[in-house]
């Protein structure tokens, strides 16, 4: 289709917009803390890593940014195990109270992580999973298996039955089958599905604050009590950032094509 | 919800005969428009849905009940509690700061609807269709929204504020209006709002995105036949192509909206004064701030019941046919 003559300017425009504040945040990065406070200016006058040494130095940060990973690919690895075959189910079959079921697991992606506050800080407490990395792999299942329940359900119904047919025609075992010929033809969408499940759980803050206190806490934690004596560590809160940032950063490429699928629940 | 409809289906399947137009334009191609008939109806299949359930169970079911619990009781000490009914949802509805909040996120939801499905739409119209800057303009737009939720907010935390922020500086001392987003209640709310913005207008130009490229180029080149503008190709050959994804993009968008804790909590705290202190905001800080059980469990029902409302339409419009 034709274009509009202006499309363009509007499109780099509204990119540009977009960059700044994030150039912004990598400028602040890589600034002393001396530069930041002392005078603006827009470009930084003496450029150092020092924010980031003292990020892969003091153990309180490092460590939880290592208590993230380790949540979130727990996270992953659960939801995925756990959602693959009831999404297969739902792709598949009638059941009954399959369509109840479908909507209450929407209702808990989309319910408010408030809500679950007060008895998850208990309930976290008197089971022995409170600040513990399995207890916030656990506690974030209650978004991201309904996500990727709903996600691959998506891919799995763009996928014809005449295959499972086939198969079972040709003598494979349900099993069989779903290991050995369908996990194989979906395998683009485990990827995609494990990238969202992984990103939920990385940018989730308010629950993963409060079940935790020292031994799993989570970078996003970190990053919001970064106030001292002397103020806000302005340059050590900028590097943090920018270093959160990478993990999704590295992957968007792959999934480029998938991000509105994704988003909206595989509906698109 | 009858029992007739099939749930979230894709293009091309039949229900009693009567083709069903899908929700959405699929990103599959349409070779398979052979019928596809109703799915073979199999209890054993909730043998596969077992471990989802369990798993919910203990995440959402469990932590729920114990919510209604305290909802319905005035707790003392973990062995001394009384029964009070609705005591505390009374409460909790009159209370002028819960409305305050309420009103708050729904004019919250209400602005960035408004700003964020227009200017979605537009920039997906704008974004280059074909060619090697597709990939590139994807992976850009994108960006915003894999960005941590709190770094987002450090992120404008940094930029709007007066002295060390470039969107706060050029406003102060090249605009010469004096912002400041820790005192002024206003400069909070456009703050947070442009952040929310900035956030998330890239997911509804994705949607929009997708939705456009699935329009056929044939109904284009009628468009072009017929000599249409570009403003009247856009109104009457995109746009009603556009209903399925925006219904999606205005859900997700009003539901996320409504639910918003972690940027304005980094970037304001809620404050200045109340300014920013949205449901979320709110709860958690009657919930695990001041420990008030009670009135914490009422709220948390009456936000998760609105939620629930709101989700039936969502789910509704999804498995229907929407058109």
């Amino acid at each position: 289709m034709r274009r509009l003559p202006w499309a363009r300017t509007v499109f780099w425009l509204y990119v540009a917009t977009l960059m700044l504040p994030l150039l912004w945040m990598f400028g602040m990065s890589i600034r002393p803390n001396d530069e930041i406070l002392g005078s603006f200016s827009l470009l930084p006058q003496n450029v150092t890593l020092e924010n980031y040494v003292t990020f892969f130095t003091d153990s309180a940060w490092y460590s939880s940014y290592l208590n993230s990973i380790v949540y979130t690919s727990l996270n992953t690895v659960f939801s995925l195990i756990v959602a693959l075959p009831a999404a297969y189910a739902f792709s598949r079959f009638r059941f009954a109270g399959d369509k109840h079921l479908f909507f209450w697991l929407l209702t808990n992606r989309m319910a408010p992580p408030a809500v679950f506050l007060l008895p998850f800080f208990q309930i976290y407490q008197s089971v022995g999973l409170f600040d513990t990395h399995l207890g916030v792999a656990i506690a974030h299942m209650l978004f991201n298996v309904p996500l990727a329940v709903w996600i691959l359900e998506g891919f799995m119904s763009g996928i014809p039955r005449e295959i499972d047919e086939t198969a079972a025609i040709d003598g494979y075992s349900l099993p069989r089958f779903f290991f050995k010929i369908f996990l194989p033809m979906i395998r683009s969408a485990i990827g995609v599905t494990a990238f969202f499940c992984f990103m939920f759980s990385w940018v989730e803050l308010l629950i993963a604050r409060t079940i935790t206190s020292v031994n799993a806490k989570p970078i996003a934690a970190t990053m919001t009590r970064t106030v001292s004596a002397a103020g806000i560590d302005w340059g050590l809160l900028a590097a943090a950032g920018v270093l959160t940032i990478i993990p999704g950063a590295i992957v968007i490429w792959f999934v480029r094509n998938y991000i509105a699928k994704g988003f909206a629940l595989g509906r698109v | 919800m009858t029992t007739s409809d099939v749930p979230a289906k894709v293009a091309g399947s039949q229900v009693a005969g009567e083709v069903v137009a899908p929700a959405v334009p699929p990103s599959a191609s349409n070779e398979e428009e052979a019928p596809r008939d109703v799915k073979p109806k199999n209890n054993r299949a909730w043998w596969l849905v077992l471990p989802v359930v369990v798993s919910v169970a203990f995440t959402a079911v469990i932590p729920l009940m114990t919510v209604v619990n305290f909802s319905v009781q005035d707790v003392f000490t973990p062995t001394d509690r009384i029964f009070v009914g609705l005591d505390w949802f009374r409460s909790v509805t009159r209370d002028p700061e819960v409305r305050a909040a309420f009103l708050r996120t729904l004019m919250f939801s209400a602005q960035v609807l408004i700003i964020e499905i227009p200017l979605g739409v537009l920039l997906a119209v704008c974004m280059p269709r074909r060619g090697a800057w597709v990939s590139v303009a994807l992976v850009v737009v994108a960006l915003p929204l894999l960005i941590p939720w709190n770094v987002v907010g450090t992120i404008w935390q940094i930029f709007a504020r007066g002295d060390i922020g470039l969107g706060g500086w050029v406003v102060n001392n090249v605009l010469g209006i004096n912002f400041n987003y820790t005192l002024d209640s206003t400069d909070a709310w456009i703050t947070v709002l442009a952040m929310d913005v900035w956030h998330w207008t890239p997911l509804v130009a994705l949607l929009a995105y997708a939705g456009l490229r699935s329009i056929p180029e044939p109904y284009f080149q009628a468009a072009q036949i017929d000599g249409a503008s570009a403003w009247a190709t856009f109104r009457h050959v995109q746009l009603p192509r556009l209903r399925g994804v925006l219904t999606i993009a205005i859900l997700l968008r009003f539901m996320d909206s409504f639910m918003i804790y972690t940027e304005p909590f980094v970037v304001t705290g809620g404050g200045p004064g109340n300014a920013t202190s949205f449901l979320s905001i709110l709860l958690s800080k009657i919930a695990v701030g001041q420990f008030d059980l009670g009135p914490a469990g009422a709220f948390s029902l009456l936000y998760f019941l609105i939620v629930q409302i709101a989700c039936y339409v969502f789910f509704t419009v999804l498995t229907r046919s929407g058109r």
